[in-house]
């Protein structure tokens, strides 16, 4: 019935759509009626979305409570291994079943409210005073548990990671993240155990959507955080690019050390950005990590459209889950990776380069309120528009990171879901 | 050993000092709380309940407490923003060789450019003190907020 009401409550944009990549109306970051049409289209539409670790839920009756948008969702492993994921909304008058961030050696889940019960598929097993008390009461005879239940998630796993889909319509997941995507995904989490060493929320005041500009944003980087550039994390002129995939939703950016050439500091001084100032850190080992991986990458920043990011920064490895909260409040969920075959070394290097990231993360401090400043700044202009121009017109992959590009790729899919 | 009357005075007295460092926005100094080879942490108090070792600031030496302040001073970018601590008096849990172990609840408001006031963050220190000559120097400071949720970004030391 939501479905149906936010369907036809925005078939089309509320405003012009320009015919370009290029320009974003500001209404998109603004409006309560294409928030709920998102809810409808994006996050219950045909897109896959993070759920959480395997590594979170290894064993039988293992349950993590999360969110798909606004949509609360149970994630449970069954007897067989198997992994289930659906609403966490109560089939009878719609509480919620599970009070509980997460829990271990659960048989089963009871509303509280009236006592209906589910197992670990989310079906309905159980509903209190079914057949009435003393013969009196009770439910009609005709009445089917199977014929009622939480809505189901499709799920699907890769490399440890769950994703789930109300949507029947949401390609495989290997078919929706194509094989460069994927590859990219295997570089980080193949055939190894990842452990979660911390975890937190931060709150942004902001349009989901600014923050996944953000992400996808290779050429503020340089610009905006210092902290990176300085110590040569991530110089523009450092080898790297940007994979887009076809959709255009998903992105890759990623820099390598380029043994060849030296960095030029030439460029930077020209252009009379911040980024080139003689600080000096007082305890350089925060930045002395390890090559883990082998291919001289030392920044991979992935996202899977739409709210899904896998971050390696040096050995700081991190799943960054985006979930809006209303038109101007987004939360980040940050869930911090170890692997179980970190040496105590290596867990130090991991607990140092933490720092960079995080609502105290000297490189993501500023990523935490630079969308706030676009949400107040565009407070009076709905109807002007942003220029995403950089790099050309197209969501194409590209070797020079001076681009818009994958913040293109995002407005395509976006607009192909939500038919603007 | 001394009297938990004259070891809670001189918590006391630190965490004064300390607090009112940080909210008068002399950072520079606020490094010198602490002895050389220390370790300070934000954490939260789920991940100390799941015993999570990630928080979301780490640091074993004093040095990287003063880069913490120089990337502040120099490289980072927010909006002007203040800090008041109100702190609850320190419980002693522990007087050892030289030092003790203490806990001490605080609340934290943020002040932001435009006036804005909001409760920050709740939580407490968990702090082992190296005390010499009547001084308490912080040889290490555990800050498990309450909440695990942090708006916007944390960018002043707690």
């Amino acid at each position: 019935m939501t479905d149906a009401i936010n369907e036809s409550a925005a078939t089309s944009a509320p405003g012009p759509w320009p015919d370009t990549l290029t320009r974003v109306p500001f209404w998109a970051f603004q409006r309560e009626d294409v928030y709920a049409a998102e809810q409808a289209r994006v996050f219950r539409g045909a897109a896959w979305h993070y759920l959480c670790l395997e590594a979170d839920i290894p064993e039988p009756g293992d349950y993590r409570t999360t969110f798909l948008g606004d949509a609360p969702v149970i994630v449970a492993r069954d007897s067989d291994g198997s992994i289930n994921a659906f609403e966490n909304r109560c089939a009878h008058r719609g509480a919620l079943i599970c009070l509980d961030d997460k829990g271990k050696a659960k048989k089963d889940f009871t509303c509280v409210y009236h006592a209906w019960t589910y197992n670990l598929k989310g079906d309905l097993t159980g509903v209190a005073f079914q057949k009435g008390v003393k013969g009196k009461g009770g439910m009609a005879p005709d009445f089917r548990l199977s014929d009622h239940g939480p809505r189901k998630l499709r799920v699907s796993r890769l490399h440890g990671l769950v994703f789930g889909t109300f949507s029947d319509e949401t390609p495989e997941l290997e078919v929706y993240l194509g094989e460069e995507i994927t590859s990219r995904i295997a570089r980080v989490l193949k055939d190894r155990k990842p452990v979660v060493i911390g975890r937190y929320t931060q709150a942004l005041p902001n349009n989901w959507k600014l923050y996944v500009e953000n992400v996808k944003d290779s050429y503020h980087a340089s610009i905006l955080h210092l902290f990176f550039t300085t110590f040569e994390l991530n110089r523009l002129s450092q080898k790297g690019a940007i994979i887009v995939d076809e959709s255009g939703g998903h992105h890759v950016s990623y820099s390598a050390i380029d043994r060849k050439a030296q960095t030029s500091n030439t460029d930077y001084a020209q252009q009379n950005i911040r980024s080139d100032s003689q600080y000096k850190l007082a305890d350089p080992t925060m930045l002395q990590g390890f090559d883990e991986f082998g291919d001289d990458v030392t920044l991979q920043i992935l996202t899977v459209f739409p709210t899904f990011v896998l971050q390696q920064i040096q050995n700081a490895i991190a799943i960054r889950q985006v979930i809006p909260r209303s038109p101007s409040e987004t939360d980040l969920n940050w869930i911090i990776l170890g692997y179980e075959n970190d040496t105590p070394e290596q867990r130090l290097v991991r607990l140092k380069q933490a720092n960079l990231v995080g609502p105290a993360g000297f490189i993501s401090m500023e990523d935490g309120c630079v969308g706030g400043f676009v949400q107040r700044g565009i407070a009076g202009a709905h109807d002007k528009q942003s220029v995403v121009q950089m790099g050309g017109e197209t969501a194409q992959s590209s070797e020079s990171r001076v681009t818009e590009a994958s913040i293109r790729g995002f407005w395509k899919a976006w607009r192909g879901l939500m038919g603007y | 050993m001394k009297d938990l009357q004259s070891l809670t005075f001189i918590i006391a007295r630190a965490q004064a000092d300390y607090a009112r460092c940080i909210d008068d926005d002399r950072l520079e100094q606020w490094p010198d709380f602490f002895v050389e080879d220390c370790l300070y942490k934000i954490t939260t108090a789920d991940s100390k309940r799941d015993g999570l070792e990630a928080g979301l600031v780490f640091a074993n030496t004093r040095a990287m407490l003063r880069d913490r302040i120089s990337a502040l001073r120099e490289a980072n970018i927010y909006e002007k923003q203040a800090y008041r601590h109100v702190l609850g008096m320190p419980c002693v849990l522990e007087e050892n060789a030289g030092g003790a172990r203490s806990e001490t609840a605080f609340l934290v408001v943020r002040i932001m450019r435009d006036g804005k006031s909001d409760l920050f963050t709740t939580g407490r220190y968990l702090d082992h003190y190296e005390i010499r000559n009547e001084q308490a120097l912080l040889k290490e400071r555990i800050v498990v907020c309450d909440s695990s949720r942090i708006d916007t970004l944390l960018a002043i030391p707690l």
